[in-house]
């Protein structure tokens, strides 16, 4: 399934992509996956989502914790914990 | 109920009379802005640039203001937050609540800033002399969070 994938500030910086399309093989079905997925492209990618450090995600533009689901044609995106104000 | 994220400057006192004169069953107006400082860390700021999330960061201001509507009896609301590069002394986001009586508007106001810290997309970049550093997200932030917990 497609899905849009965008990244911001550190993490877009740590991968050097702002966003892409991805076609997601069927099994990945949650941010969980979708982190664990993403981390077999290579150790940038690895140590970004080991747990180290905090990376938020949104799909659709929602705040979603690691269990949300994805579906076709979301808008997935990461991101450090916010700092505006 | 208004929701601007904007590169540009804000005239501030022309924001809250227009905010307060639209209606005379206003009472109160509660603001706050925040601006720019010129130490963080122990380090001078050159400049400082917020990076933000299009779309996501005008929705989660909405439903903030949304939020805030629903806990009291406000009568309007208004945010306006800055992106892009800043000095300091730059204003970055002006907050506005009104409402009847001063209780609502004060608690509101207050409740729309915590909310935005921790839930609204934005990122800080500091530019100091030894170059540039990602701002983190505070402890402090997150403990102002919780005392809106139902």
């Amino acid at each position: 399934m497609k899905i849009k994938v965008l990244y911001f500030a550190r993490i877009k910086e740590a991968v050097n992509y702002s966003t892409e399309e991805i076609d997601l093989p069927a099994e990945i079905l949650t941010i969980t996956a979708l982190k664990n997925w993403l981390s077999l492209r290579g150790e940038v990618w690895a140590n970004l989502f080991d747990g180290k450090q905090v990376v938020r995600a949104a799909i659709n533009h929602t705040l979603v914790d690691d269990l949300a689901t994805i579906q076709a044609n979301d808008e997935v995106a990461f991101f450090p914990p916010v700092t505006g104000g | 109920m208004t929701v601007s994220v904007q590169v540009e400057d804000f005239d501030a006192g022309a924001q809250l009379n227009k905010l307060r004169l639209a209606s005379p069953s206003i009472g109160a107006l509660v603001s706050f802005i925040g601006q720019v400082r010129d130490i963080n860390d122990g380090d001078s700021i050159n400049t400082l640039t917020l990076e933000h999330y299009p779309g996501m960061t005008e929705s989660a201001l909405q439903a903030i203001e949304a939020e805030a509507k629903s806990r009291w009896d406000i009568l309007d609301s208004l945010i306006i937050h800055r992106v892009g590069t800043l000095e300091p002394l730059d204003q970055i986001v002006l907050v506005a609540v009104v409402s009847a009586h001063r209780g609502e508007a004060f608690k509101a106001c207050e409740f729309i800033m915590d909310f935005l810290k921790t839930q609204a997309p934005f990122w800080k970049k500091e530019a100091t002399a030894q170059g540039e550093r990602w701002v983190d997200a505070k402890l402090s932030d997150d403990i102002a969070l919780k005392q809106w917990q139902k």
